[in-house]
């Protein structure tokens, strides 16, 4: 997918926990509403985004939810393709 | 006329729980306080003649049909305006009152025309049902004296016609246009013998300010207004209840039917969403369902360039299945998925989501509330614990404050504008948040106290600085938050909320609204006893449409407005089903009842019951199928009942990836845009032809019934099971109430639902288990469906569209009363000649400063694309917004629409684009698209 779109999407989703007070509980809410709502490919595809660049233009919480969320949880699922 | 199966008691019901005893015709009754003499006859089977009295309107008194003599009193008073009293006897019929009411039906036939037998009402006429229950005989004054038997009749109206001939001028019309419909388009003009009927000012009905609601037609009691179906067809033979396919008040309806014909649509009585109301689509739009553009036979065709070609049932069903099996099996399970509308029913839905998770082993499941109410499931679901609207519809008349924010009502859930408006008629309070100045500002016996204009995506700053104003102010109700809120949460968000940037002076710029109105709007709010919110695709179609559903949840819980009838947090859902397809497990993560797909409890249940293992991670969303179709990773696509060429927003986005995937199945009643694309067509049954469920916005489940065979030969929940049997997953329904009884099996709120409780009480509102075997029409009570209220801080974000030199001015868009979504149905009935193109609605300011004139065509661009429409100079919009529809496809409004999105949920933000609007330069074609029928229709064989 446009990884533009899929950072714009996360960015988004940082703006809206970033108004909790606890660094952690919204980097938490992050990972945990991208892992709730995200299918597979996306987190996979914005994970690796992240490994190769770095993801600067991704917020600071946002990174480190999509960091969080491959070291607390598998991506599980199959790729295209897996049949 | 009445409907053919109702049965009239002469006055409306009394609520009183006071009872008194009375005699009539020597018969003891007890009926409730306040109850008329007519209807307490009535309820002992004693039917007293009237005419000007109809138990949906209040009692009048004009007649002078209905006298009765009551013992100890001296005259003949009539029974509809004498209300009843402890010990009291009546005699309904005696030598004395028979003769005046002769006397009576003598005047009104003199001056009534004699063909009966050729009339339109007979067989259904109360008229003549009176001469005949009084006996006439004669009429001794002739017809040759003065009278209104050449009055020219008014045929304007597409749907009935107005015959002042046979008028008796009973004022029932025009009593059912102030008390039901809250119109006031109908008066009596002139005194005496002189008196009419009048529209408007004395003007044809199509010119008056009449909506077609109806309601008119319905309380006549003679032929003056009669629908053209019945003047065309003449009397129907039978009558079954069902539920409107239009939008989420979910009205109850009789088919009034001869043999499998249609011959008109009657608003049920009993029906508990409507109490007998209809609006112009409802009651008069469906001959769409019969229309000649309806595709009966399936179709097929190797490629989008080719052709169509008829195929019988097996053939397309097989090659659907042959199909996916295929894309599957080259690129993956996860590249294919499932679109529904919510136009379909709850089984429907429920069994696209089965054919998704079970057949096919994906979640890539989605459905049309994606773009329109996705925000509401998760905003309410985070604050109070479940995805829906809190109150039953009746709840607004015990209100004292009413808050339409983003809704337009009277336009979009019109029958419910009704209820609304009587409320207000009483004296409750309006505070309207709209960029528009929508009808309800200011309409007949009604006036918004505050009319909030905010500038389109600024919703959250708003009623955060309403929020401010509460707390700061000490307006809360601190009872509530302290015994029903979580405190930890209540505390965070408070300090956020009293913070100084959310003050009204801080954000009156931004939202475009006056710091002293947002004051007093959040003081009326909150000061209120019950104060209530109404909302809509006003709030949810922004990037913080989940954020404002959120924030509205705050408002409601500091004030302690929720858990009890009169208050509440509601959503008004667009279409008839849009409550039911979000509760059936339509969404990509969750399974019905809102439980998310990676619970193992609740997965164990569903794979137990499917006898198949589920994926436990969240599917694609409808906007991420089509990002995916264009990564090429999602090959194949089922869409039920849903254009979403036409309907979803950045039209060219959602064709290119259309055109990006290699197999597309369109199960609908029509050829649409959509199917342009597609490769297999499966001909869909309209809601007439059809047994199901549909839930509105109140969560009332309630019964769709088939009136007449499925045109194309199977009902659409008979094709998916079809196509999952072709897949090689055997589902073996024989009734709809059998995969009703799966979901009741399968969801704790449904628990209780079942066909046959259906057919017993009507309809009933989710939750419906063992503890609310009846249903549960107030949501919250004592305690949230999850425990404690959560109260969430609210940041307003502004949107990424913003306005700047490139694109001035911001466009938002909406809906009329008479069209319905992208028009599929309402385009194709006489509806368009009220709406029959969609127009920019622009500030005579922005349009002066480009050269616009009324009806002028202008191009609106924006980043995404740009379309040709016509021009309609309005200040109901602000200076920099403009407004348009989005009903037909020759504007191809959604071409300009984006695809930014909410931040939760991905509904689109069509409420907010930033667009330029210019002139068409003379002599210079409108760039229009081509109607779809036009353009890809099949080969004719």
């Amino acid at each position: 997918m446009d990884i533009h779109h899929l950072v714009k999407m996360a960015n988004q989703i940082g703006d809206f926990f970033a108004a909790y007070p606890d660094h952690d509980e919204a980097v938490r809410s992050i990972g945990m509403h991208l892992k709730n709502s995200w299918e597979p490919r996306m987190r996979r595809q914005i994970i690796d985004y992240v490994h190769q660049t770095g993801g600067p233009d991704l917020k600071p919480p946002v990174r480190e939810a999509i960091l969080g969320l491959e070291s607390r949880t598998a991506v599980s699922g199959e790729a295209p393709g897996d049949d | 006329m009445l409907s053919i199966t109702d049965r009239d008691y002469g006055t409306p019901p009394e609520a009183s729980a006071t009872m008194v005893e009375l005699f009539i015709d020597g018969k003891p009754i007890s009926v409730p306080a306040g109850t008329s003499v007519m209807r307490a006859a009535a309820m002992l089977g004693v039917r007293v003649p009237k005419l000007c009295a109809t138990d949906s309107l209040a009692a009048y008194g004009s007649c002078r049909l209905c006298l009765v003599e009551i013992e100890g009193r001296k005259g003949y008073p009539a029974s509809c305006t004498t209300p009843v009293e402890p010990g009291m006897k009546v005699l309904t019929h005696s030598a004395r009152v028979a003769d005046l009411r002769r006397n009576v039906m003598e005047l009104y036939i003199s001056d009534h025309p004699l063909d009966c037998l050729t009339c339109p009402a007979n067989g259904n006429c109360e008229l003549q049902d009176m001469a005949g229950a009084v006996g006439l005989r004669e009429v001794r004054y002739g017809y040759e004296g003065a009278n209104h038997l050449h009055s020219p009749k008014d045929e304007s109206n597409p749907y009935f016609t107005f015959d002042p001939s046979k008028c008796i001028v009973c004022a029932r019309c025009v009593r059912a246009c102030e008390e039901i419909q809250g119109t006031f388009a109908l008066t009596i003009d002139g005194r005496g013998f002189a008196s009419v009927i009048s529209p408007g000012q004395n003007q044809p009905f199509m010119e008056s300010e009449c909506v077609s609601c109806g309601a008119c037609v319905q309380a006549c009691p003679t032929a003056t207004l009669t629908e053209k179906s019945v003047i065309d067809k003449g009397q129907a033979e039978h009558s079954i209840v069902t539920t409107c396919g239009y939008c989420g008040v979910g009205c109850s309806f009789k088919a009034e039917m001869k043999g499998n014909e249609v011959v008109r649509m009657v608003p049920n009585k009993d029906g508990m969403p409507n109490h007998g109301h209809s609006c112009v689509k409802g009651r008069f739009a469906w001959g769409y369902a019969t229309h000649r553009d309806r595709v009966l036979k399936p179709m097929v065709r190797d490629s989008i360039d080719e052709q169509w070609r008829a195929a019988s049932w097996e053939e397309a069903i097989a090659r659907a299945a042959a199909g996916l099996k295929r894309v599957q099996q080259q690129y993956g399970r996860g590249a294919v998925g499932g679109i529904t509308s919510s136009r379909c029913t709850n089984e429907e839905t429920y069994l696209v989501q089965k054919l998704m998770r079970a057949a096919l082993g994906t979640n890539n499941v989605d459905t049309c509330a994606r773009v329109c109410h996705s925000p509401t499931g998760y905003g309410l679901k985070t604050a109070f614990g479940t995805s829906a609207g809190t109150q039953d519809f009746d709840s607004v008349l015990k209100t004292d404050v009413i808050m339409v924010i983003g809704a337009n009502p009277t336009e979009g859930h019109p029958v419910f504008a009704s209820i609304m408006k009587r409320r207000l008629r009483q004296g409750a309070k309006l505070i309207v948040v709209d960029p528009r100045r929508i009808e309800l500002v200011k309409t007949p016996h009604v006036a918004a106290v505050y009319h909030l204009p905010v500038r389109p995506g600024c919703n959250v700053a708003l009623i955060n600085a309403m929020a401010h104003v509460v707390v700061t102010e000490g307006l809360m109700d601190e009872d509530f938050v302290r015994e029903r809120c979580e405190a930890a949460d209540f505390e965070l968000w408070k300090k956020f909320i009293v913070q100084p940037h959310n003050s009204p002076e801080a954000v009156a710029e931004i939202v475009g609204v006056p710091a002293h109105d947002i004051r007093g709007a959040a003081r009326l709010y909150a000061s209120a006893g019950n104060a209530v919110i109404y909302y809509g695709l006003g709030v949810t179609e922004h990037s913080q449409g989940s954020t404002m559903v959120l924030g509205m949840a705050n408002l409601a819980m500091a004030t302690g407005n929720l858990g009890r009838e009169g208050v509440g947090v509601n959503p008004l859902r667009g279409q008839n089903n849009v409550q039911g397809s979000c509760d059936m497990g339509s969404f990509p993560h969750e399974l019905t009842g809102y439980r998310h797909i990676s619970d193992p409890v609740v997965r164990a249940a569903f794979e137990k019951e499917w006898g198949v293992r589920l994926d436990p991670e969240p599917g694609l969303r409808i906007p991420n199928m089509f990002d995916a179709a264009l990564d090429g990773t999602f090959k194949a696509l089922y869409v039920e009942g849903e254009d979403i060429a036409q309907s979803d927003p950045n039209s060219s986005h959602v064709v290119a990836a259309l055109r990006a995937m290699e197999f597309v199945v369109v199960h609908d009643i029509f050829l649409n845009e959509t199917a342009r694309y597609a490769h297999v067509f499966l001909p869909g049954s309209s809601f007439l032809e059809k047994n199901g469920t549909f839930t509105n916005s109140e969560r009332r489940i309630s019964m769709v019934r088939k009136v007449m065979p499925p045109m194309a030969g199977k009902e659409d929940w008979e094709v998916t099971m079809a196509l999952s049997n072709a897949l090689g997953y055997p589902m073996e329904y024989k009734h709809p109430s059998e995969i009703m009884d799966e979901i009741a099996r399968l969801t704790p709120t449904f628990a209780g639902v079942s066909y046959a409780k259906l057919e017993r009480v009507g309809s009933v509102q989710w939750p419906c288990n063992d503890a609310a075997p009846l249903g549960t029409p107030v949501m919250h009570v004592g305690q949230f469906v999850r425990g404690k209220g959560r109260f969430t801080i609210t940041e307003y974000v502004p949107t990424d569209e913003r306005t700047g030199p490139r694109y001035p001015l911001l466009l938002t868009t909406g809906r009329v009363l008479t069209q319905y979504n992208v028009g599929t149905q309402t385009r194709r009935t006489a509806n368009v000649m009220w709406h029959g193109e969609d127009r920019l609605e622009i500030h005579p300011h922005d349009a002066e400063q480009r050269g616009v004139r009324d009806g002028d065509w202008v191009t609106v661009t924006s980043r995404a694309g740009a379309i040709t429409l016509r021009a309609l100079i309005t200040d109901r919009v602000a200076p920099g917004v403009v407004y348009t529809t989005f009903h037909h496809p020759e504007t191809g409004t959604n071409v300009v629409t984006t695809e930014n999105s909410d931040w939760a949920t991905n509904c689109p933000e069509y409420k907010v684009t930033a667009v330029q609007v210019m002139p068409l330069p003379a002599g210079r074609a409108p760039a229009r698209r081509e109607a779809p029928m036009q353009a890809h229709a099949p080969a004719a064989k």
